[in-house]
């Protein structure tokens, strides 16, 4: 199953960068997210290796994810190492000279297939949809709230200083 | 010329020799009268033996079989089965008893442990299924994890499957080698007798005195984790334990069992024993997960099991009483 939801964000591509890129950070955006673990010694970067858990239906799911795509600041990329099949993707492109459009790609599947692992695809992706989406927007709100407080710190130390 | 008659005694040896050969008698032979009964007697002497033979075999197989499905072989747990069936466990928790399994990072990371648990929803006891995937996908498949169910339980024809998940008989020696195997284990010390109570002790806990889980933890020093669940009860409308009709028909005796629970269930009605196959009512089911209770630290070098019994079911009551407080309605949750 492949989903995807995007947002425009009212920041340069370096400014959203630095909150994708900042790992320890996610659980501040990232909704549903129960569990989010740094696994090894690199906390961020290619290779860095998350324990993460996402709560859809009756479950946690998820499992040991490694970083394996980081093209700052245009793509990130994880891979599963271990549990449910895997892969995500954060893809930066600007908009205009102040704005990014975010797209947020994640692919999964279960094991087994069958009519079972078909319907539970299905059913989960509704559920996962508005997660991701939600997160997007929790995202926008980050980094827009943060840069209109350094804005307005940087007004008022303008005025300050004058 | 006149035909000469046979001589009986001749026809008498044929029918003896056909017996003493040992093959069938032919449908052509003419066999006198007087000798008939005495070989239908001895025939079907020999199809009462060749009977008791053929039913001693199949007793033996069925015997043999069984004794097989009880035998605590841990490696007949199979992760990539469990995996490939997690979606059907998923949807079952998800769209049938919209379950929670609340507050799992309780459980210990790494490690043997003992999950008791309080048992509900009857011989279908829904809590095993979903509490199986919300411990699966959390610790993921790799993880060892058994399930002690009772002999029944493993016999009935969903027996080999439960193996693959990692279920084997309720015994002490069957969960001291899980333990041994460094297993998460969950046990219901309160078995087929809290399994089957009365829908409205649904907020009850009732283990009847079991305290073998203390011992067993004590034993291998192990932390207890106890997961408290409800819902189950009102999957069904359990009228009565029937532990006085297990009792009457000596089932205590012959088959461990202490009760024969008689309850209304779709689509049967009013049924005795749930030995059959029912609907489920879609009950909305929680179970939350407590902290590791580590009875050497908590209650010294020599804790007092009946001590440690009673702060554990204590500790699951009150949990559940809350569990029971957030609930509205019946079934709804």
């Amino acid at each position: 199953m492949r989903l995807s939801e995007s947002v425009v964000v009212g920041s340069p591509p370096r400014v959203v960068w630095s909150y994708l890129a900042d790992l320890d950070g996610y659980e501040r955006f990232m909704t549903g997210i129960t569990r989010w673990d740094s696994e090894g010694e690199a906390t961020t970067g290619l290779g860095a290796r998350r324990r993460m858990l996402i709560k859809v239906g009756s479950a946690e799911v998820g499992g040991l994810i490694e970083m394996v795509e980081w093209d700052e600041p245009n793509d990130l990329a994880w891979s599963s190492v271990t549990g449910i099949d895997q892969r995500g993707r954060f893809r930066l492109r600007p908009v205009g000279n102040s704005s990014t459009r975010v797209e947020l790609r994640y692919q999964y599947g279960v094991a087994g297939g069958g009519l079972t692992g078909w319907l539970s695809e299905r059913i989960s992706a509704r559920a996962l949809s508005t997660q991701l989406r939600t997160s997007l927007g929790e995202l926008k709100r980050l980094v827009e709230s943060e840069r209109g407080k350094r804005a307005a710190a940087a007004v008022e130390a303008e005025r300050a200083g004058a | 010329m006149a035909s000469k008659p046979k001589p009986v005694s001749g026809a008498s040896t044929n029918g003896h020799h056909a017996s003493t050969n040992g093959g069938a008698p032919k449908i052509s032979d003419r066999v006198p009268l007087e000798g008939l009964a005495d070989t239908v007697g001895r025939a079907s002497g020999e199809a009462v033996r060749l009977g008791q033979g053929l039913a001693m075999k199949g007793l033996t197989r069925v015997a043999k079989s069984l004794e097989k499905r009880l035998q605590a072989d841990l490696d007949d747990r199979d992760p990539d089965y469990i995996r490939e069936n997690l979606p059907l466990s998923w949807l079952a928790a998800t769209i049938w008893y919209r379950a929670e399994v609340r507050n799992l990072s309780n459980v210990p990371e790494k490690g043997p442990v003992l999950l008791v648990g309080n048992h509900t929803g009857g011989n279908m006891s829904p809590e095993t299924i979903f509490f199986t995937l919300a411990f699966s996908t959390y610790f993921g498949v790799e993880r060892r994890f058994h399930q002690l169910a009772h002999n029944l339980v493993l016999a009935s024809p969903l027996g080999p499957y439960l193996r693959r998940f990692g279920t084997v008989a309720a015994s002490h020696e069957n969960a001291l080698a899980a333990l041994d195997a460094g297993a998460a284990v969950l046990v219901f010390p309160g078995g087929d007798w809290e399994v089957h109570r009365p829908s409205w002790q649904s907020a009850k806990i009732d283990f009847g005195g079991r305290r073998g889980f203390v011992r067993l933890a004590l034993e291998k020093d192990v932390p207890i984790v106890p997961v408290v669940t409800i819902g189950g009860q009102e999957t069904a409308l359990w009228l009565d334990r029937g532990a006085w009709l297990a009792k009457l028909l000596r089932l205590d005796r012959t088959a461990r069992l202490k009760v024969l629970p008689i309850l209304i269930a779709p689509p049967w009605g009013l049924t005795v024993g749930d030995f059959l196959p029912r609907i489920p009512l879609p009950a909305k089911m929680t179970s939350e997960v407590l902290p590791a209770i580590h009875l050497r630290e908590q209650f010294g070098d020599e804790p007092d099991v009946d001590e440690v019994y009673e702060y554990v079911t204590g500790a699951m009551q009150e949990t559940l009483d809350n569990l029971a407080a957030e609930r509205r309605f019946p079934v709804i949750g």
